[in-house]
């Protein structure tokens, strides 16, 4: 593992604390579809992951949902893995943006959510599910499907929230410059 | 002459991300035990002089420096974090960034988990320190269950595990309540005396520093040192002033009774202060010259509280059977110690929390039963932080957010908008994204959203914390503005001066009820309400009492609307 | 809130409270893997019940957990529901019989093979879950850190998880602040609005929030970086305790039960008992 710098070990405790709170009291319920909701916390952790890395965007997505899953009762592995994952690769697709410069065009939206889509399906369509059959011995069929459903939603609700964030942030980074009154 | 623990020689730094330079040539030398005040008005490069002692410059926040700095015989800025911060501790600005353990005890234990110091004597020192600084029965508690000024008390504790010769304080007194700050700074006074360490204190506060004796004052400004003097030479002058640092308001009286201050009246502190009886006359003339501003007409009343009563969990209360009304075009002041009632009795009043029992009329309507936004077409709400409020990039979109909601048409939302942009002096930025703007600026902006919802009161959460003098003024003359274009103005606020200057009457809240509802000089002129209530009695009352001035009420009265007549007129 | 509220420690005065936070850890964590990996009715049953004492060793009352336990059942109910309507045929499947109780429509019949695969299903919860809210309401948080540490992770992530315990109550009073401030200005997450209003609705009250989080990360990092954090390989905790007798006798236990469960699967070269053959 690589040294950690101070910054990333906060950005992971607070990166945390965003997910799990977003996560544990935050319901958007997805119209036509019992039972699930938009899951604002992968809005932050896309944010979160392509500023501070992969590595912080797995370690956020880990522990936060650990600790939701925990205030519930019982952690659910295959997810919390699931959730982990998607930190991780999107931090990895992403790890060429530059947020800081307050650039982010077209190229970059696109960039994002390619990343971002790409991530979701590997964690929730791939991942969660696989893991679902070999640790719980579940029905294939059953968790492809809820698996296909989550990594949908997840992926939207990434690519709206997550997007408008990171607009919105690069805007903030924008300097003074060339600004006049009228 | 023992060696200076701090020198700076002919340093200047640059902060990579910036242009220009921060610091500009600044020579200053601080003995071991000496207690230095370092002022200046925002941006003056204050905080960086500071960041420069304690290493986050440059290990932080990169940038060049030029000349030297030496701390504690370290060649500061190519040294480390780790080494400087063994000889400085540093006790910042916001009590709840510094408090990073889940417990007293843990974060006191910080630094030296950090060392590697094994559990046993860890256990020791942190239950000497915590004795120290009076946390001993503290020590598992979690920082939601402390005060402000607790918080700060572990922080302090949390760098003197360390042993640390320097102690730097960041703008120590920005989030406290006065009767807190003035705690603040009587314990950095006793600590210094027992621990001998030097201590540098970053602060705009003045008057509040100077509570207790300090040995130097820096005058920070453009990014060089302006003074470096005694208090007593520094404060007869008039570069505080010319440089937006507001002296002790006893001092500004004592001016405009045209009693001349020199260096030997020994003026810093109000009890060293020395007065002639010739200046005592003065002020006394000087007393019986103003006029007392009239009172304007009582307008119908426009909010009323009745009997309100509110917690936020069973079996507990935040407030307790409030009752008040205000009338129309006034401008109010919400004061008292944190966890008071104040913030509650604002949700209350925005429909942000349902009272237990109690009732709410605006002109004359029990609003009761109205949701969030329906209220908000009556009451506006503004935070204390603009940067939590503000979600569109630009200025336009956020002052427009709140009116997409309603049914106005395209041209009438522009409409809205552009006129409330003018009322805010924001017209001209309207353009712009709302990062490149300053603070206060941002405070406007906040404002203007709330604004051009058209409410008849607007609810402000310390409008000016941790402002400078300048921006305070910028930010309270625009709201004195709007209420006199007739916005209803409440005020919750734990600036004295902001009280007596800007706002007539103050409801004083202590202890989960309404304590006084009454003027605001006799909030800060009756003992038993400033005790109960966390104030700070106002310098003028004990200038009063100097010159044996009667009743002292009247003449604090009379100081404030012959101040307000002065500054209008600037 | 208090309606949802989140599952929080209990201090009592019990042994499953003087174990260190390190030995709860590990103990979990070889408990759930255990379960994890075996299907085996008779492991799991001997696990819940096993579990169940140790609940009420703990002095934590039923009654302190019924709202998460009852939501728990309604997750596990929904999700037996579920697990039947995709794969009515799963335990024949797994214990190559098929014996028809009821045939009720369709494909679906109800097997007994199918039921007892469900039933195992459901023991893989009930034998985890008491041994994890004990771990949830019986460890206190400040040790936690020390705990992960205790088993070998990196300090540095165990302080990142030690801060995101500490932070989230801030976070959680922003959010709530911020909220209600847009909700003044009309815009709202819960209502009537449509779903794609919300979403970007949602958006303007996570900006604030998230620009107030990049502000903390940057002053708390400061203040942990003034203090020291990060200066060696290694740190010592304030919350850490010295293992007692007890603590070792819990891992081994924890080592046991994970023994029996990799040895049945072993000797049965399987992880589920089939009592069909």
């Amino acid at each position: 593992m690589k040294k950690m710098s101070v910054k990333t070990v906060v950005a992971i405790g607070i990166g945390a604390a965003l997910f799990f709170v977003l996560g544990r009291f935050v319901a958007i319920p997805v119209p036509f579809v019992p039972n699930t909701t938009f899951n604002l916390q992968y809005g932050v952790l896309g944010l979160f992951a392509a500023m501070f890395g992969p590595l912080a965007g797995m370690l956020i997505g880990f522990v936060g949902h650990t600790l939701i899953d925990l205030s519930w009762g019982s952690p659910w592995w295959s997810w919390i893995i699931a959730s982990a994952s998607f930190g991780l690769l999107t931090g990895f697709f992403t790890r060429k943006l530059d947020l800081e410069s307050g650039e982010f065009g077209k190229k970059e939206i696109i960039t994002f959510n390619v990343g971002q889509v790409v991530a979701h399906l590997i964690a929730w369509i791939v991942l969660a599910p696989t893991l679902d059959v070999l640790i719980y011995a579940e029905n294939a069929t059953k968790v492809f499907t809820q698996g296909a459903v989550a990594g949908v939603v997840n992926a939207v609700t990434t690519g709206i929230v997550g997007t408008v964030l990171m607009l919105a942030y690069s805007k903030t980074r924008t300097k003074r410059g060339s600004l006049d009154k009228d | 002459m023992p060696q200076p623990i701090i020198e700076f020689k002919n340093f200047g730094f640059q902060y990579d991300a910036q242009a220009k330079p921060t610091l500009y040539d600044i020579n200053l030398s601080i003995y071991p035990g000496e207690k230095v005040l370092i002022v200046g008005p925002s941006g003056s490069g204050k905080s960086t002089l500071a960041s420069c002692i304690n290493g986050l410059v440059p290990f932080s926040y990169p940038g060049k420096s030029t000349g030297s700095l030496t701390v504690a015989g370290l060649d500061a800025p190519h040294s480390s974090l780790f080494e400087l911060s063994r000889h400085v501790g540093t006790v910042l600005q916001d009590p709840d960034g510094q408090f990073i353990g889940l417990t007293v005890g843990e974060d006191i234990a910080f630094a030296l988990e950090n060392d590697q110091v094994p559990g046993p004597e860890m256990h020791r020192i942190v239950e000497q320190v915590a004795d120290l600084v009076d946390l001993k029965n503290y020590l598992h508690h979690a920082p939601h269950a402390l005060s402000g000024g607790q918080k700060q008390r572990v922080s302090l504790a949390g760098v003197m595990v360390d042993d640390v010769e320097i102690l730097l304080f960041d703008e120590p007194l920005a989030n406290l309540d006065p009767a807190t700050g003035k705690q603040t700074i009587e314990l950095i006074e006793a600590i210094q005396k027992r621990s001998n360490a030097t201590v540098v204190i970053i602060e705009h506060r003045l008057e509040d520093v100077l509570w207790r004796k300090v040995d130097r004052i820096v005058l920070v400004a453009d990014g060089r040192i302006v003074a470096d003097a005694r208090p007593d030479d520094l404060l007869a002058g008039k570069l505080l002033r010319e440089h937006g640092i507001r002296e002790p308001l006893y001092l500004t009286a004592l001016k405009y009774a045209g009693v001349d201050i020199t260096p030997q009246m020994h003026p810093a502190y109000l009890d060293t202060i020395q007065l002639t009886e010739q200046d005592k006359q003065k002020v006394k003339g000087w007393y019986h010259a103003v006029q007392q501003a009239e009172q304007p007409m009582e307008k119908p009343v426009l909010l009323q509280v009745e009997n309100l009563t509110f917690g936020y969990e069973e079996g507990q209360t935040n407030l307790e059977d409030a009752s008040f009304s205000v009338r129309q075009g006034e401008m109010v002041s919400i004061v008292g110690r944190n966890g008071a009632g104040k913030s509650t009795l604002s949700k209350l009043i925005c429909g942000f929390e349902t009272p237990r029992s109690g009732r709410i009329f605006i002109n004359g309507r029990d609003v009761s039963g109205d949701t969030i936004k329906e209220r908000a077409a009556h009451v506006g709400y503004v935070m204390q932080n603009p940067n939590q409020m503000i979600s569109k990039p630009m200025i336009w979109d956020e002052v427009e957010l709140g009116l997409l909601q309603t049914d106005l048409t395209p041209e009438e939302r522009k409409e809205r908008v552009e006129q409330t942009l003018k009322i805010c002096g924001l017209y001209p930025f309207r353009k712009w994204p709302v990062s490149a703007l300053s603070f206060g600026q941002k405070k406007r902006v906040t404002i203007a959203s709330v604004l051009v919802m058209n409410p008849q009161i607007i609810i402000l959460d310390e409008p000016t914390a941790g402002q400078d003098f300048h921006h305070y003024t910028d930010i309270m003359e625009f709201l004195r503005g709007l209420n006199k274009a007739g916005v209803t103005v409440l005020m919750v606020t734990h600036d004295m001066h902001l009280m007596q200057e800007y706002t007539h009457r103050a409801l004083v809240f202590s202890n989960k009820r309404l304590l006084h509802d009454g003027t605001a000089v006799e909030a800060l002129t009756q003992p038993e309400l400033v005790q109960a209530a966390s104030l700070k009695e106002t310098s003028l009352f004990e200038l009063a009492q100097k010159c044996g001035i009667q009743p002292a009420e009247t003449f604090v009265q009379r100081f404030i609307d012959f101040d307000r007549q002065v500054r209008e007129n600037e | 809130m208090s309606k949802n509220a989140a599952l929080s420690y209990l201090p009592r005065a019990s042994v499953v409270h003087r174990l260190t936070g390190t030995t709860k850890l590990a103990f979990f964590l070889l408990w759930s893997t255990a379960a994890m990996l075996t299907y085996d009715t008779r492991l799991l049953a001997a696990m819940t019940v096993g579990g169940l004492v140790l609940f009420s060793v703990s002095k934590i009352r039923l009654s302190e957990v019924k709202g998460a336990l009852l939501f728990m059942m309604l997750l596990v109910v929904l999700n037996l529901t579920a697990i039947y309507l995709f794969a009515p045929d799963q335990g024949t499947e797994i214990y190559g019989t098929k014996t028809v109780w009821v045939h009720l429509f369709w494909r679906y019949d109800i097997t007994a093979e199918t039921m007892f695969y469900l039933l195992n299903f459901f023991m893989k919860y009930s034998a985890v879950i008491p041994v994890a809210l004990l771990f949830i309401l019986a460890t206190n948080p400040s040790e936690f850190a020390a705990s992960l540490a205790g088993i070998g992770v990196s300090y540095k992530v165990g302080y990142a998880v030690a801060l995101a315990l500490r932070y989230i109550p801030d976070v959680q009073r922003d959010f709530h602040n911020i909220s209600q401030a847009q909700q003044a200005r009309g815009i709202n997450l819960s209502g009537k609005d449509k779903v794609l209003t919300r979403l970007k609705n949602s958006a303007a009250i996570l900006l604030p929030l998230v620009l107030a989080s990049l502000s903390r990360i940057e002053t708390v990092s400061n203040a942990m970086e003034l203090r020291g954090f990060g200066k060696h390989k290694k740190r010592s905790w304030y919350m850490q305790r010295p293992f007692q007798n007890i603590d070792w006798i819990a891992m081994g236990l924890g080592l046991v039960v994970l023994l029996i469960s990799l040895g049945l699967l072993v000797v049965h070269q399987s992880r589920f008992f089939n009592p069909f053959v």
